[in-house]
């Protein structure tokens, strides 16, 4: 539990919070996981969208993105606190760092690759000998 | 059903029938050799499939609301993997529809 996992909650807010609601709703969010020991990298509002279908008979709502570097304990509280609070219509956490190490080695692979198959074209001789990135 | 896929794929199968019909002339073959399609995500070096990211996923959801299949969009399996939980994420989101009309 001590390794920092990096998680995404996305959440869906009701569109007929005014402004105010909605700032006080997301600082009060934030504070939750800050006091549960996690930080907090990423606040993001993705705005009105209209739903692709209806969620507690609404068709759009108000897209909010957290990032949270944390041990985990802290969505615990957070996601009770978003299953009470009315003005949260959905919700989902997504926990990101492995996906993004994933694709990080993937990326590398590939780098790999396409250095190996310069390497090996017979033109660029002189390059086999460090192996050239791209 | 399968009418609804075909449509699909010509725009995806772009890039392959142009050198299929470069080796054999037009109207030669009666049956065109079909090209392995390549995989979108692989040449276009995208490691990571965002759910958020509607716009690179509507192409892999036709009119349906379904997950296109592989050997119609010819995703590699890594791809089509990563491509189905982003899919699935964004419909719990209501970003995507589960099912279109």
């Amino acid at each position: 539990m001590a390794d920092k996992r990096v998680y995404e909650v996305l959440f869906i807010v009701d569109p007929n919070i005014n402004d105010e609601d909605l700032a006080r709703l997301s600082d009060s969010f934030q504070q939750t996981i800050t006091e549960q020991g996690g930080t907090i990298t990423k606040v993001e509002n993705l705005g009105r969208r209209t739903l692709a279908y209806e969620i507690n008979h609404r068709t759009e709502g108000i897209y909010v993105l957290f990032e949270i570097e944390g041990s985990g304990r802290e969505i615990a509280e957070l996601e009770r606190r978003m299953r009470v609070s009315d003005a949260v219509m959905r919700f989902m956490t997504v926990r990101v760092d492995r996906e993004r190490k994933r694709a990080e080695k993937l990326r590398e692979r590939r780098t790999r690759k396409a250095g190996r198959r310069a390497g090996v074209r017979p033109v660029n001789v002189a390059e086999t000998a460090e192996p050239s990135e791209s | 059903m399968s009418t609804n896929f075909e449509d699909q794929t010509t725009d995806i199968e772009q890039e392959g029938t142009d050198i299929v019909r470069a080796v054999a002339p037009a109207g030669k073959t009666a049956r065109r050799i079909r090209r392995r399609k390549q995989c979108r995500f692989c040449s276009e070096k995208i490691d990571l499939i965002d759910y958020k990211d509607v716009r690179l996923l509507q192409p892999f959801i036709p009119e349906r609301g379904k997950i296109m299949p592989r050997r119609i969009s010819g995703v590699c399996a890594p791809h089509q993997r990563m491509l189905a939980t982003a899919i699935k994420r964004a419909r719990i989101m209501a970003l995507i529809p589960f099912v279109a009309d």
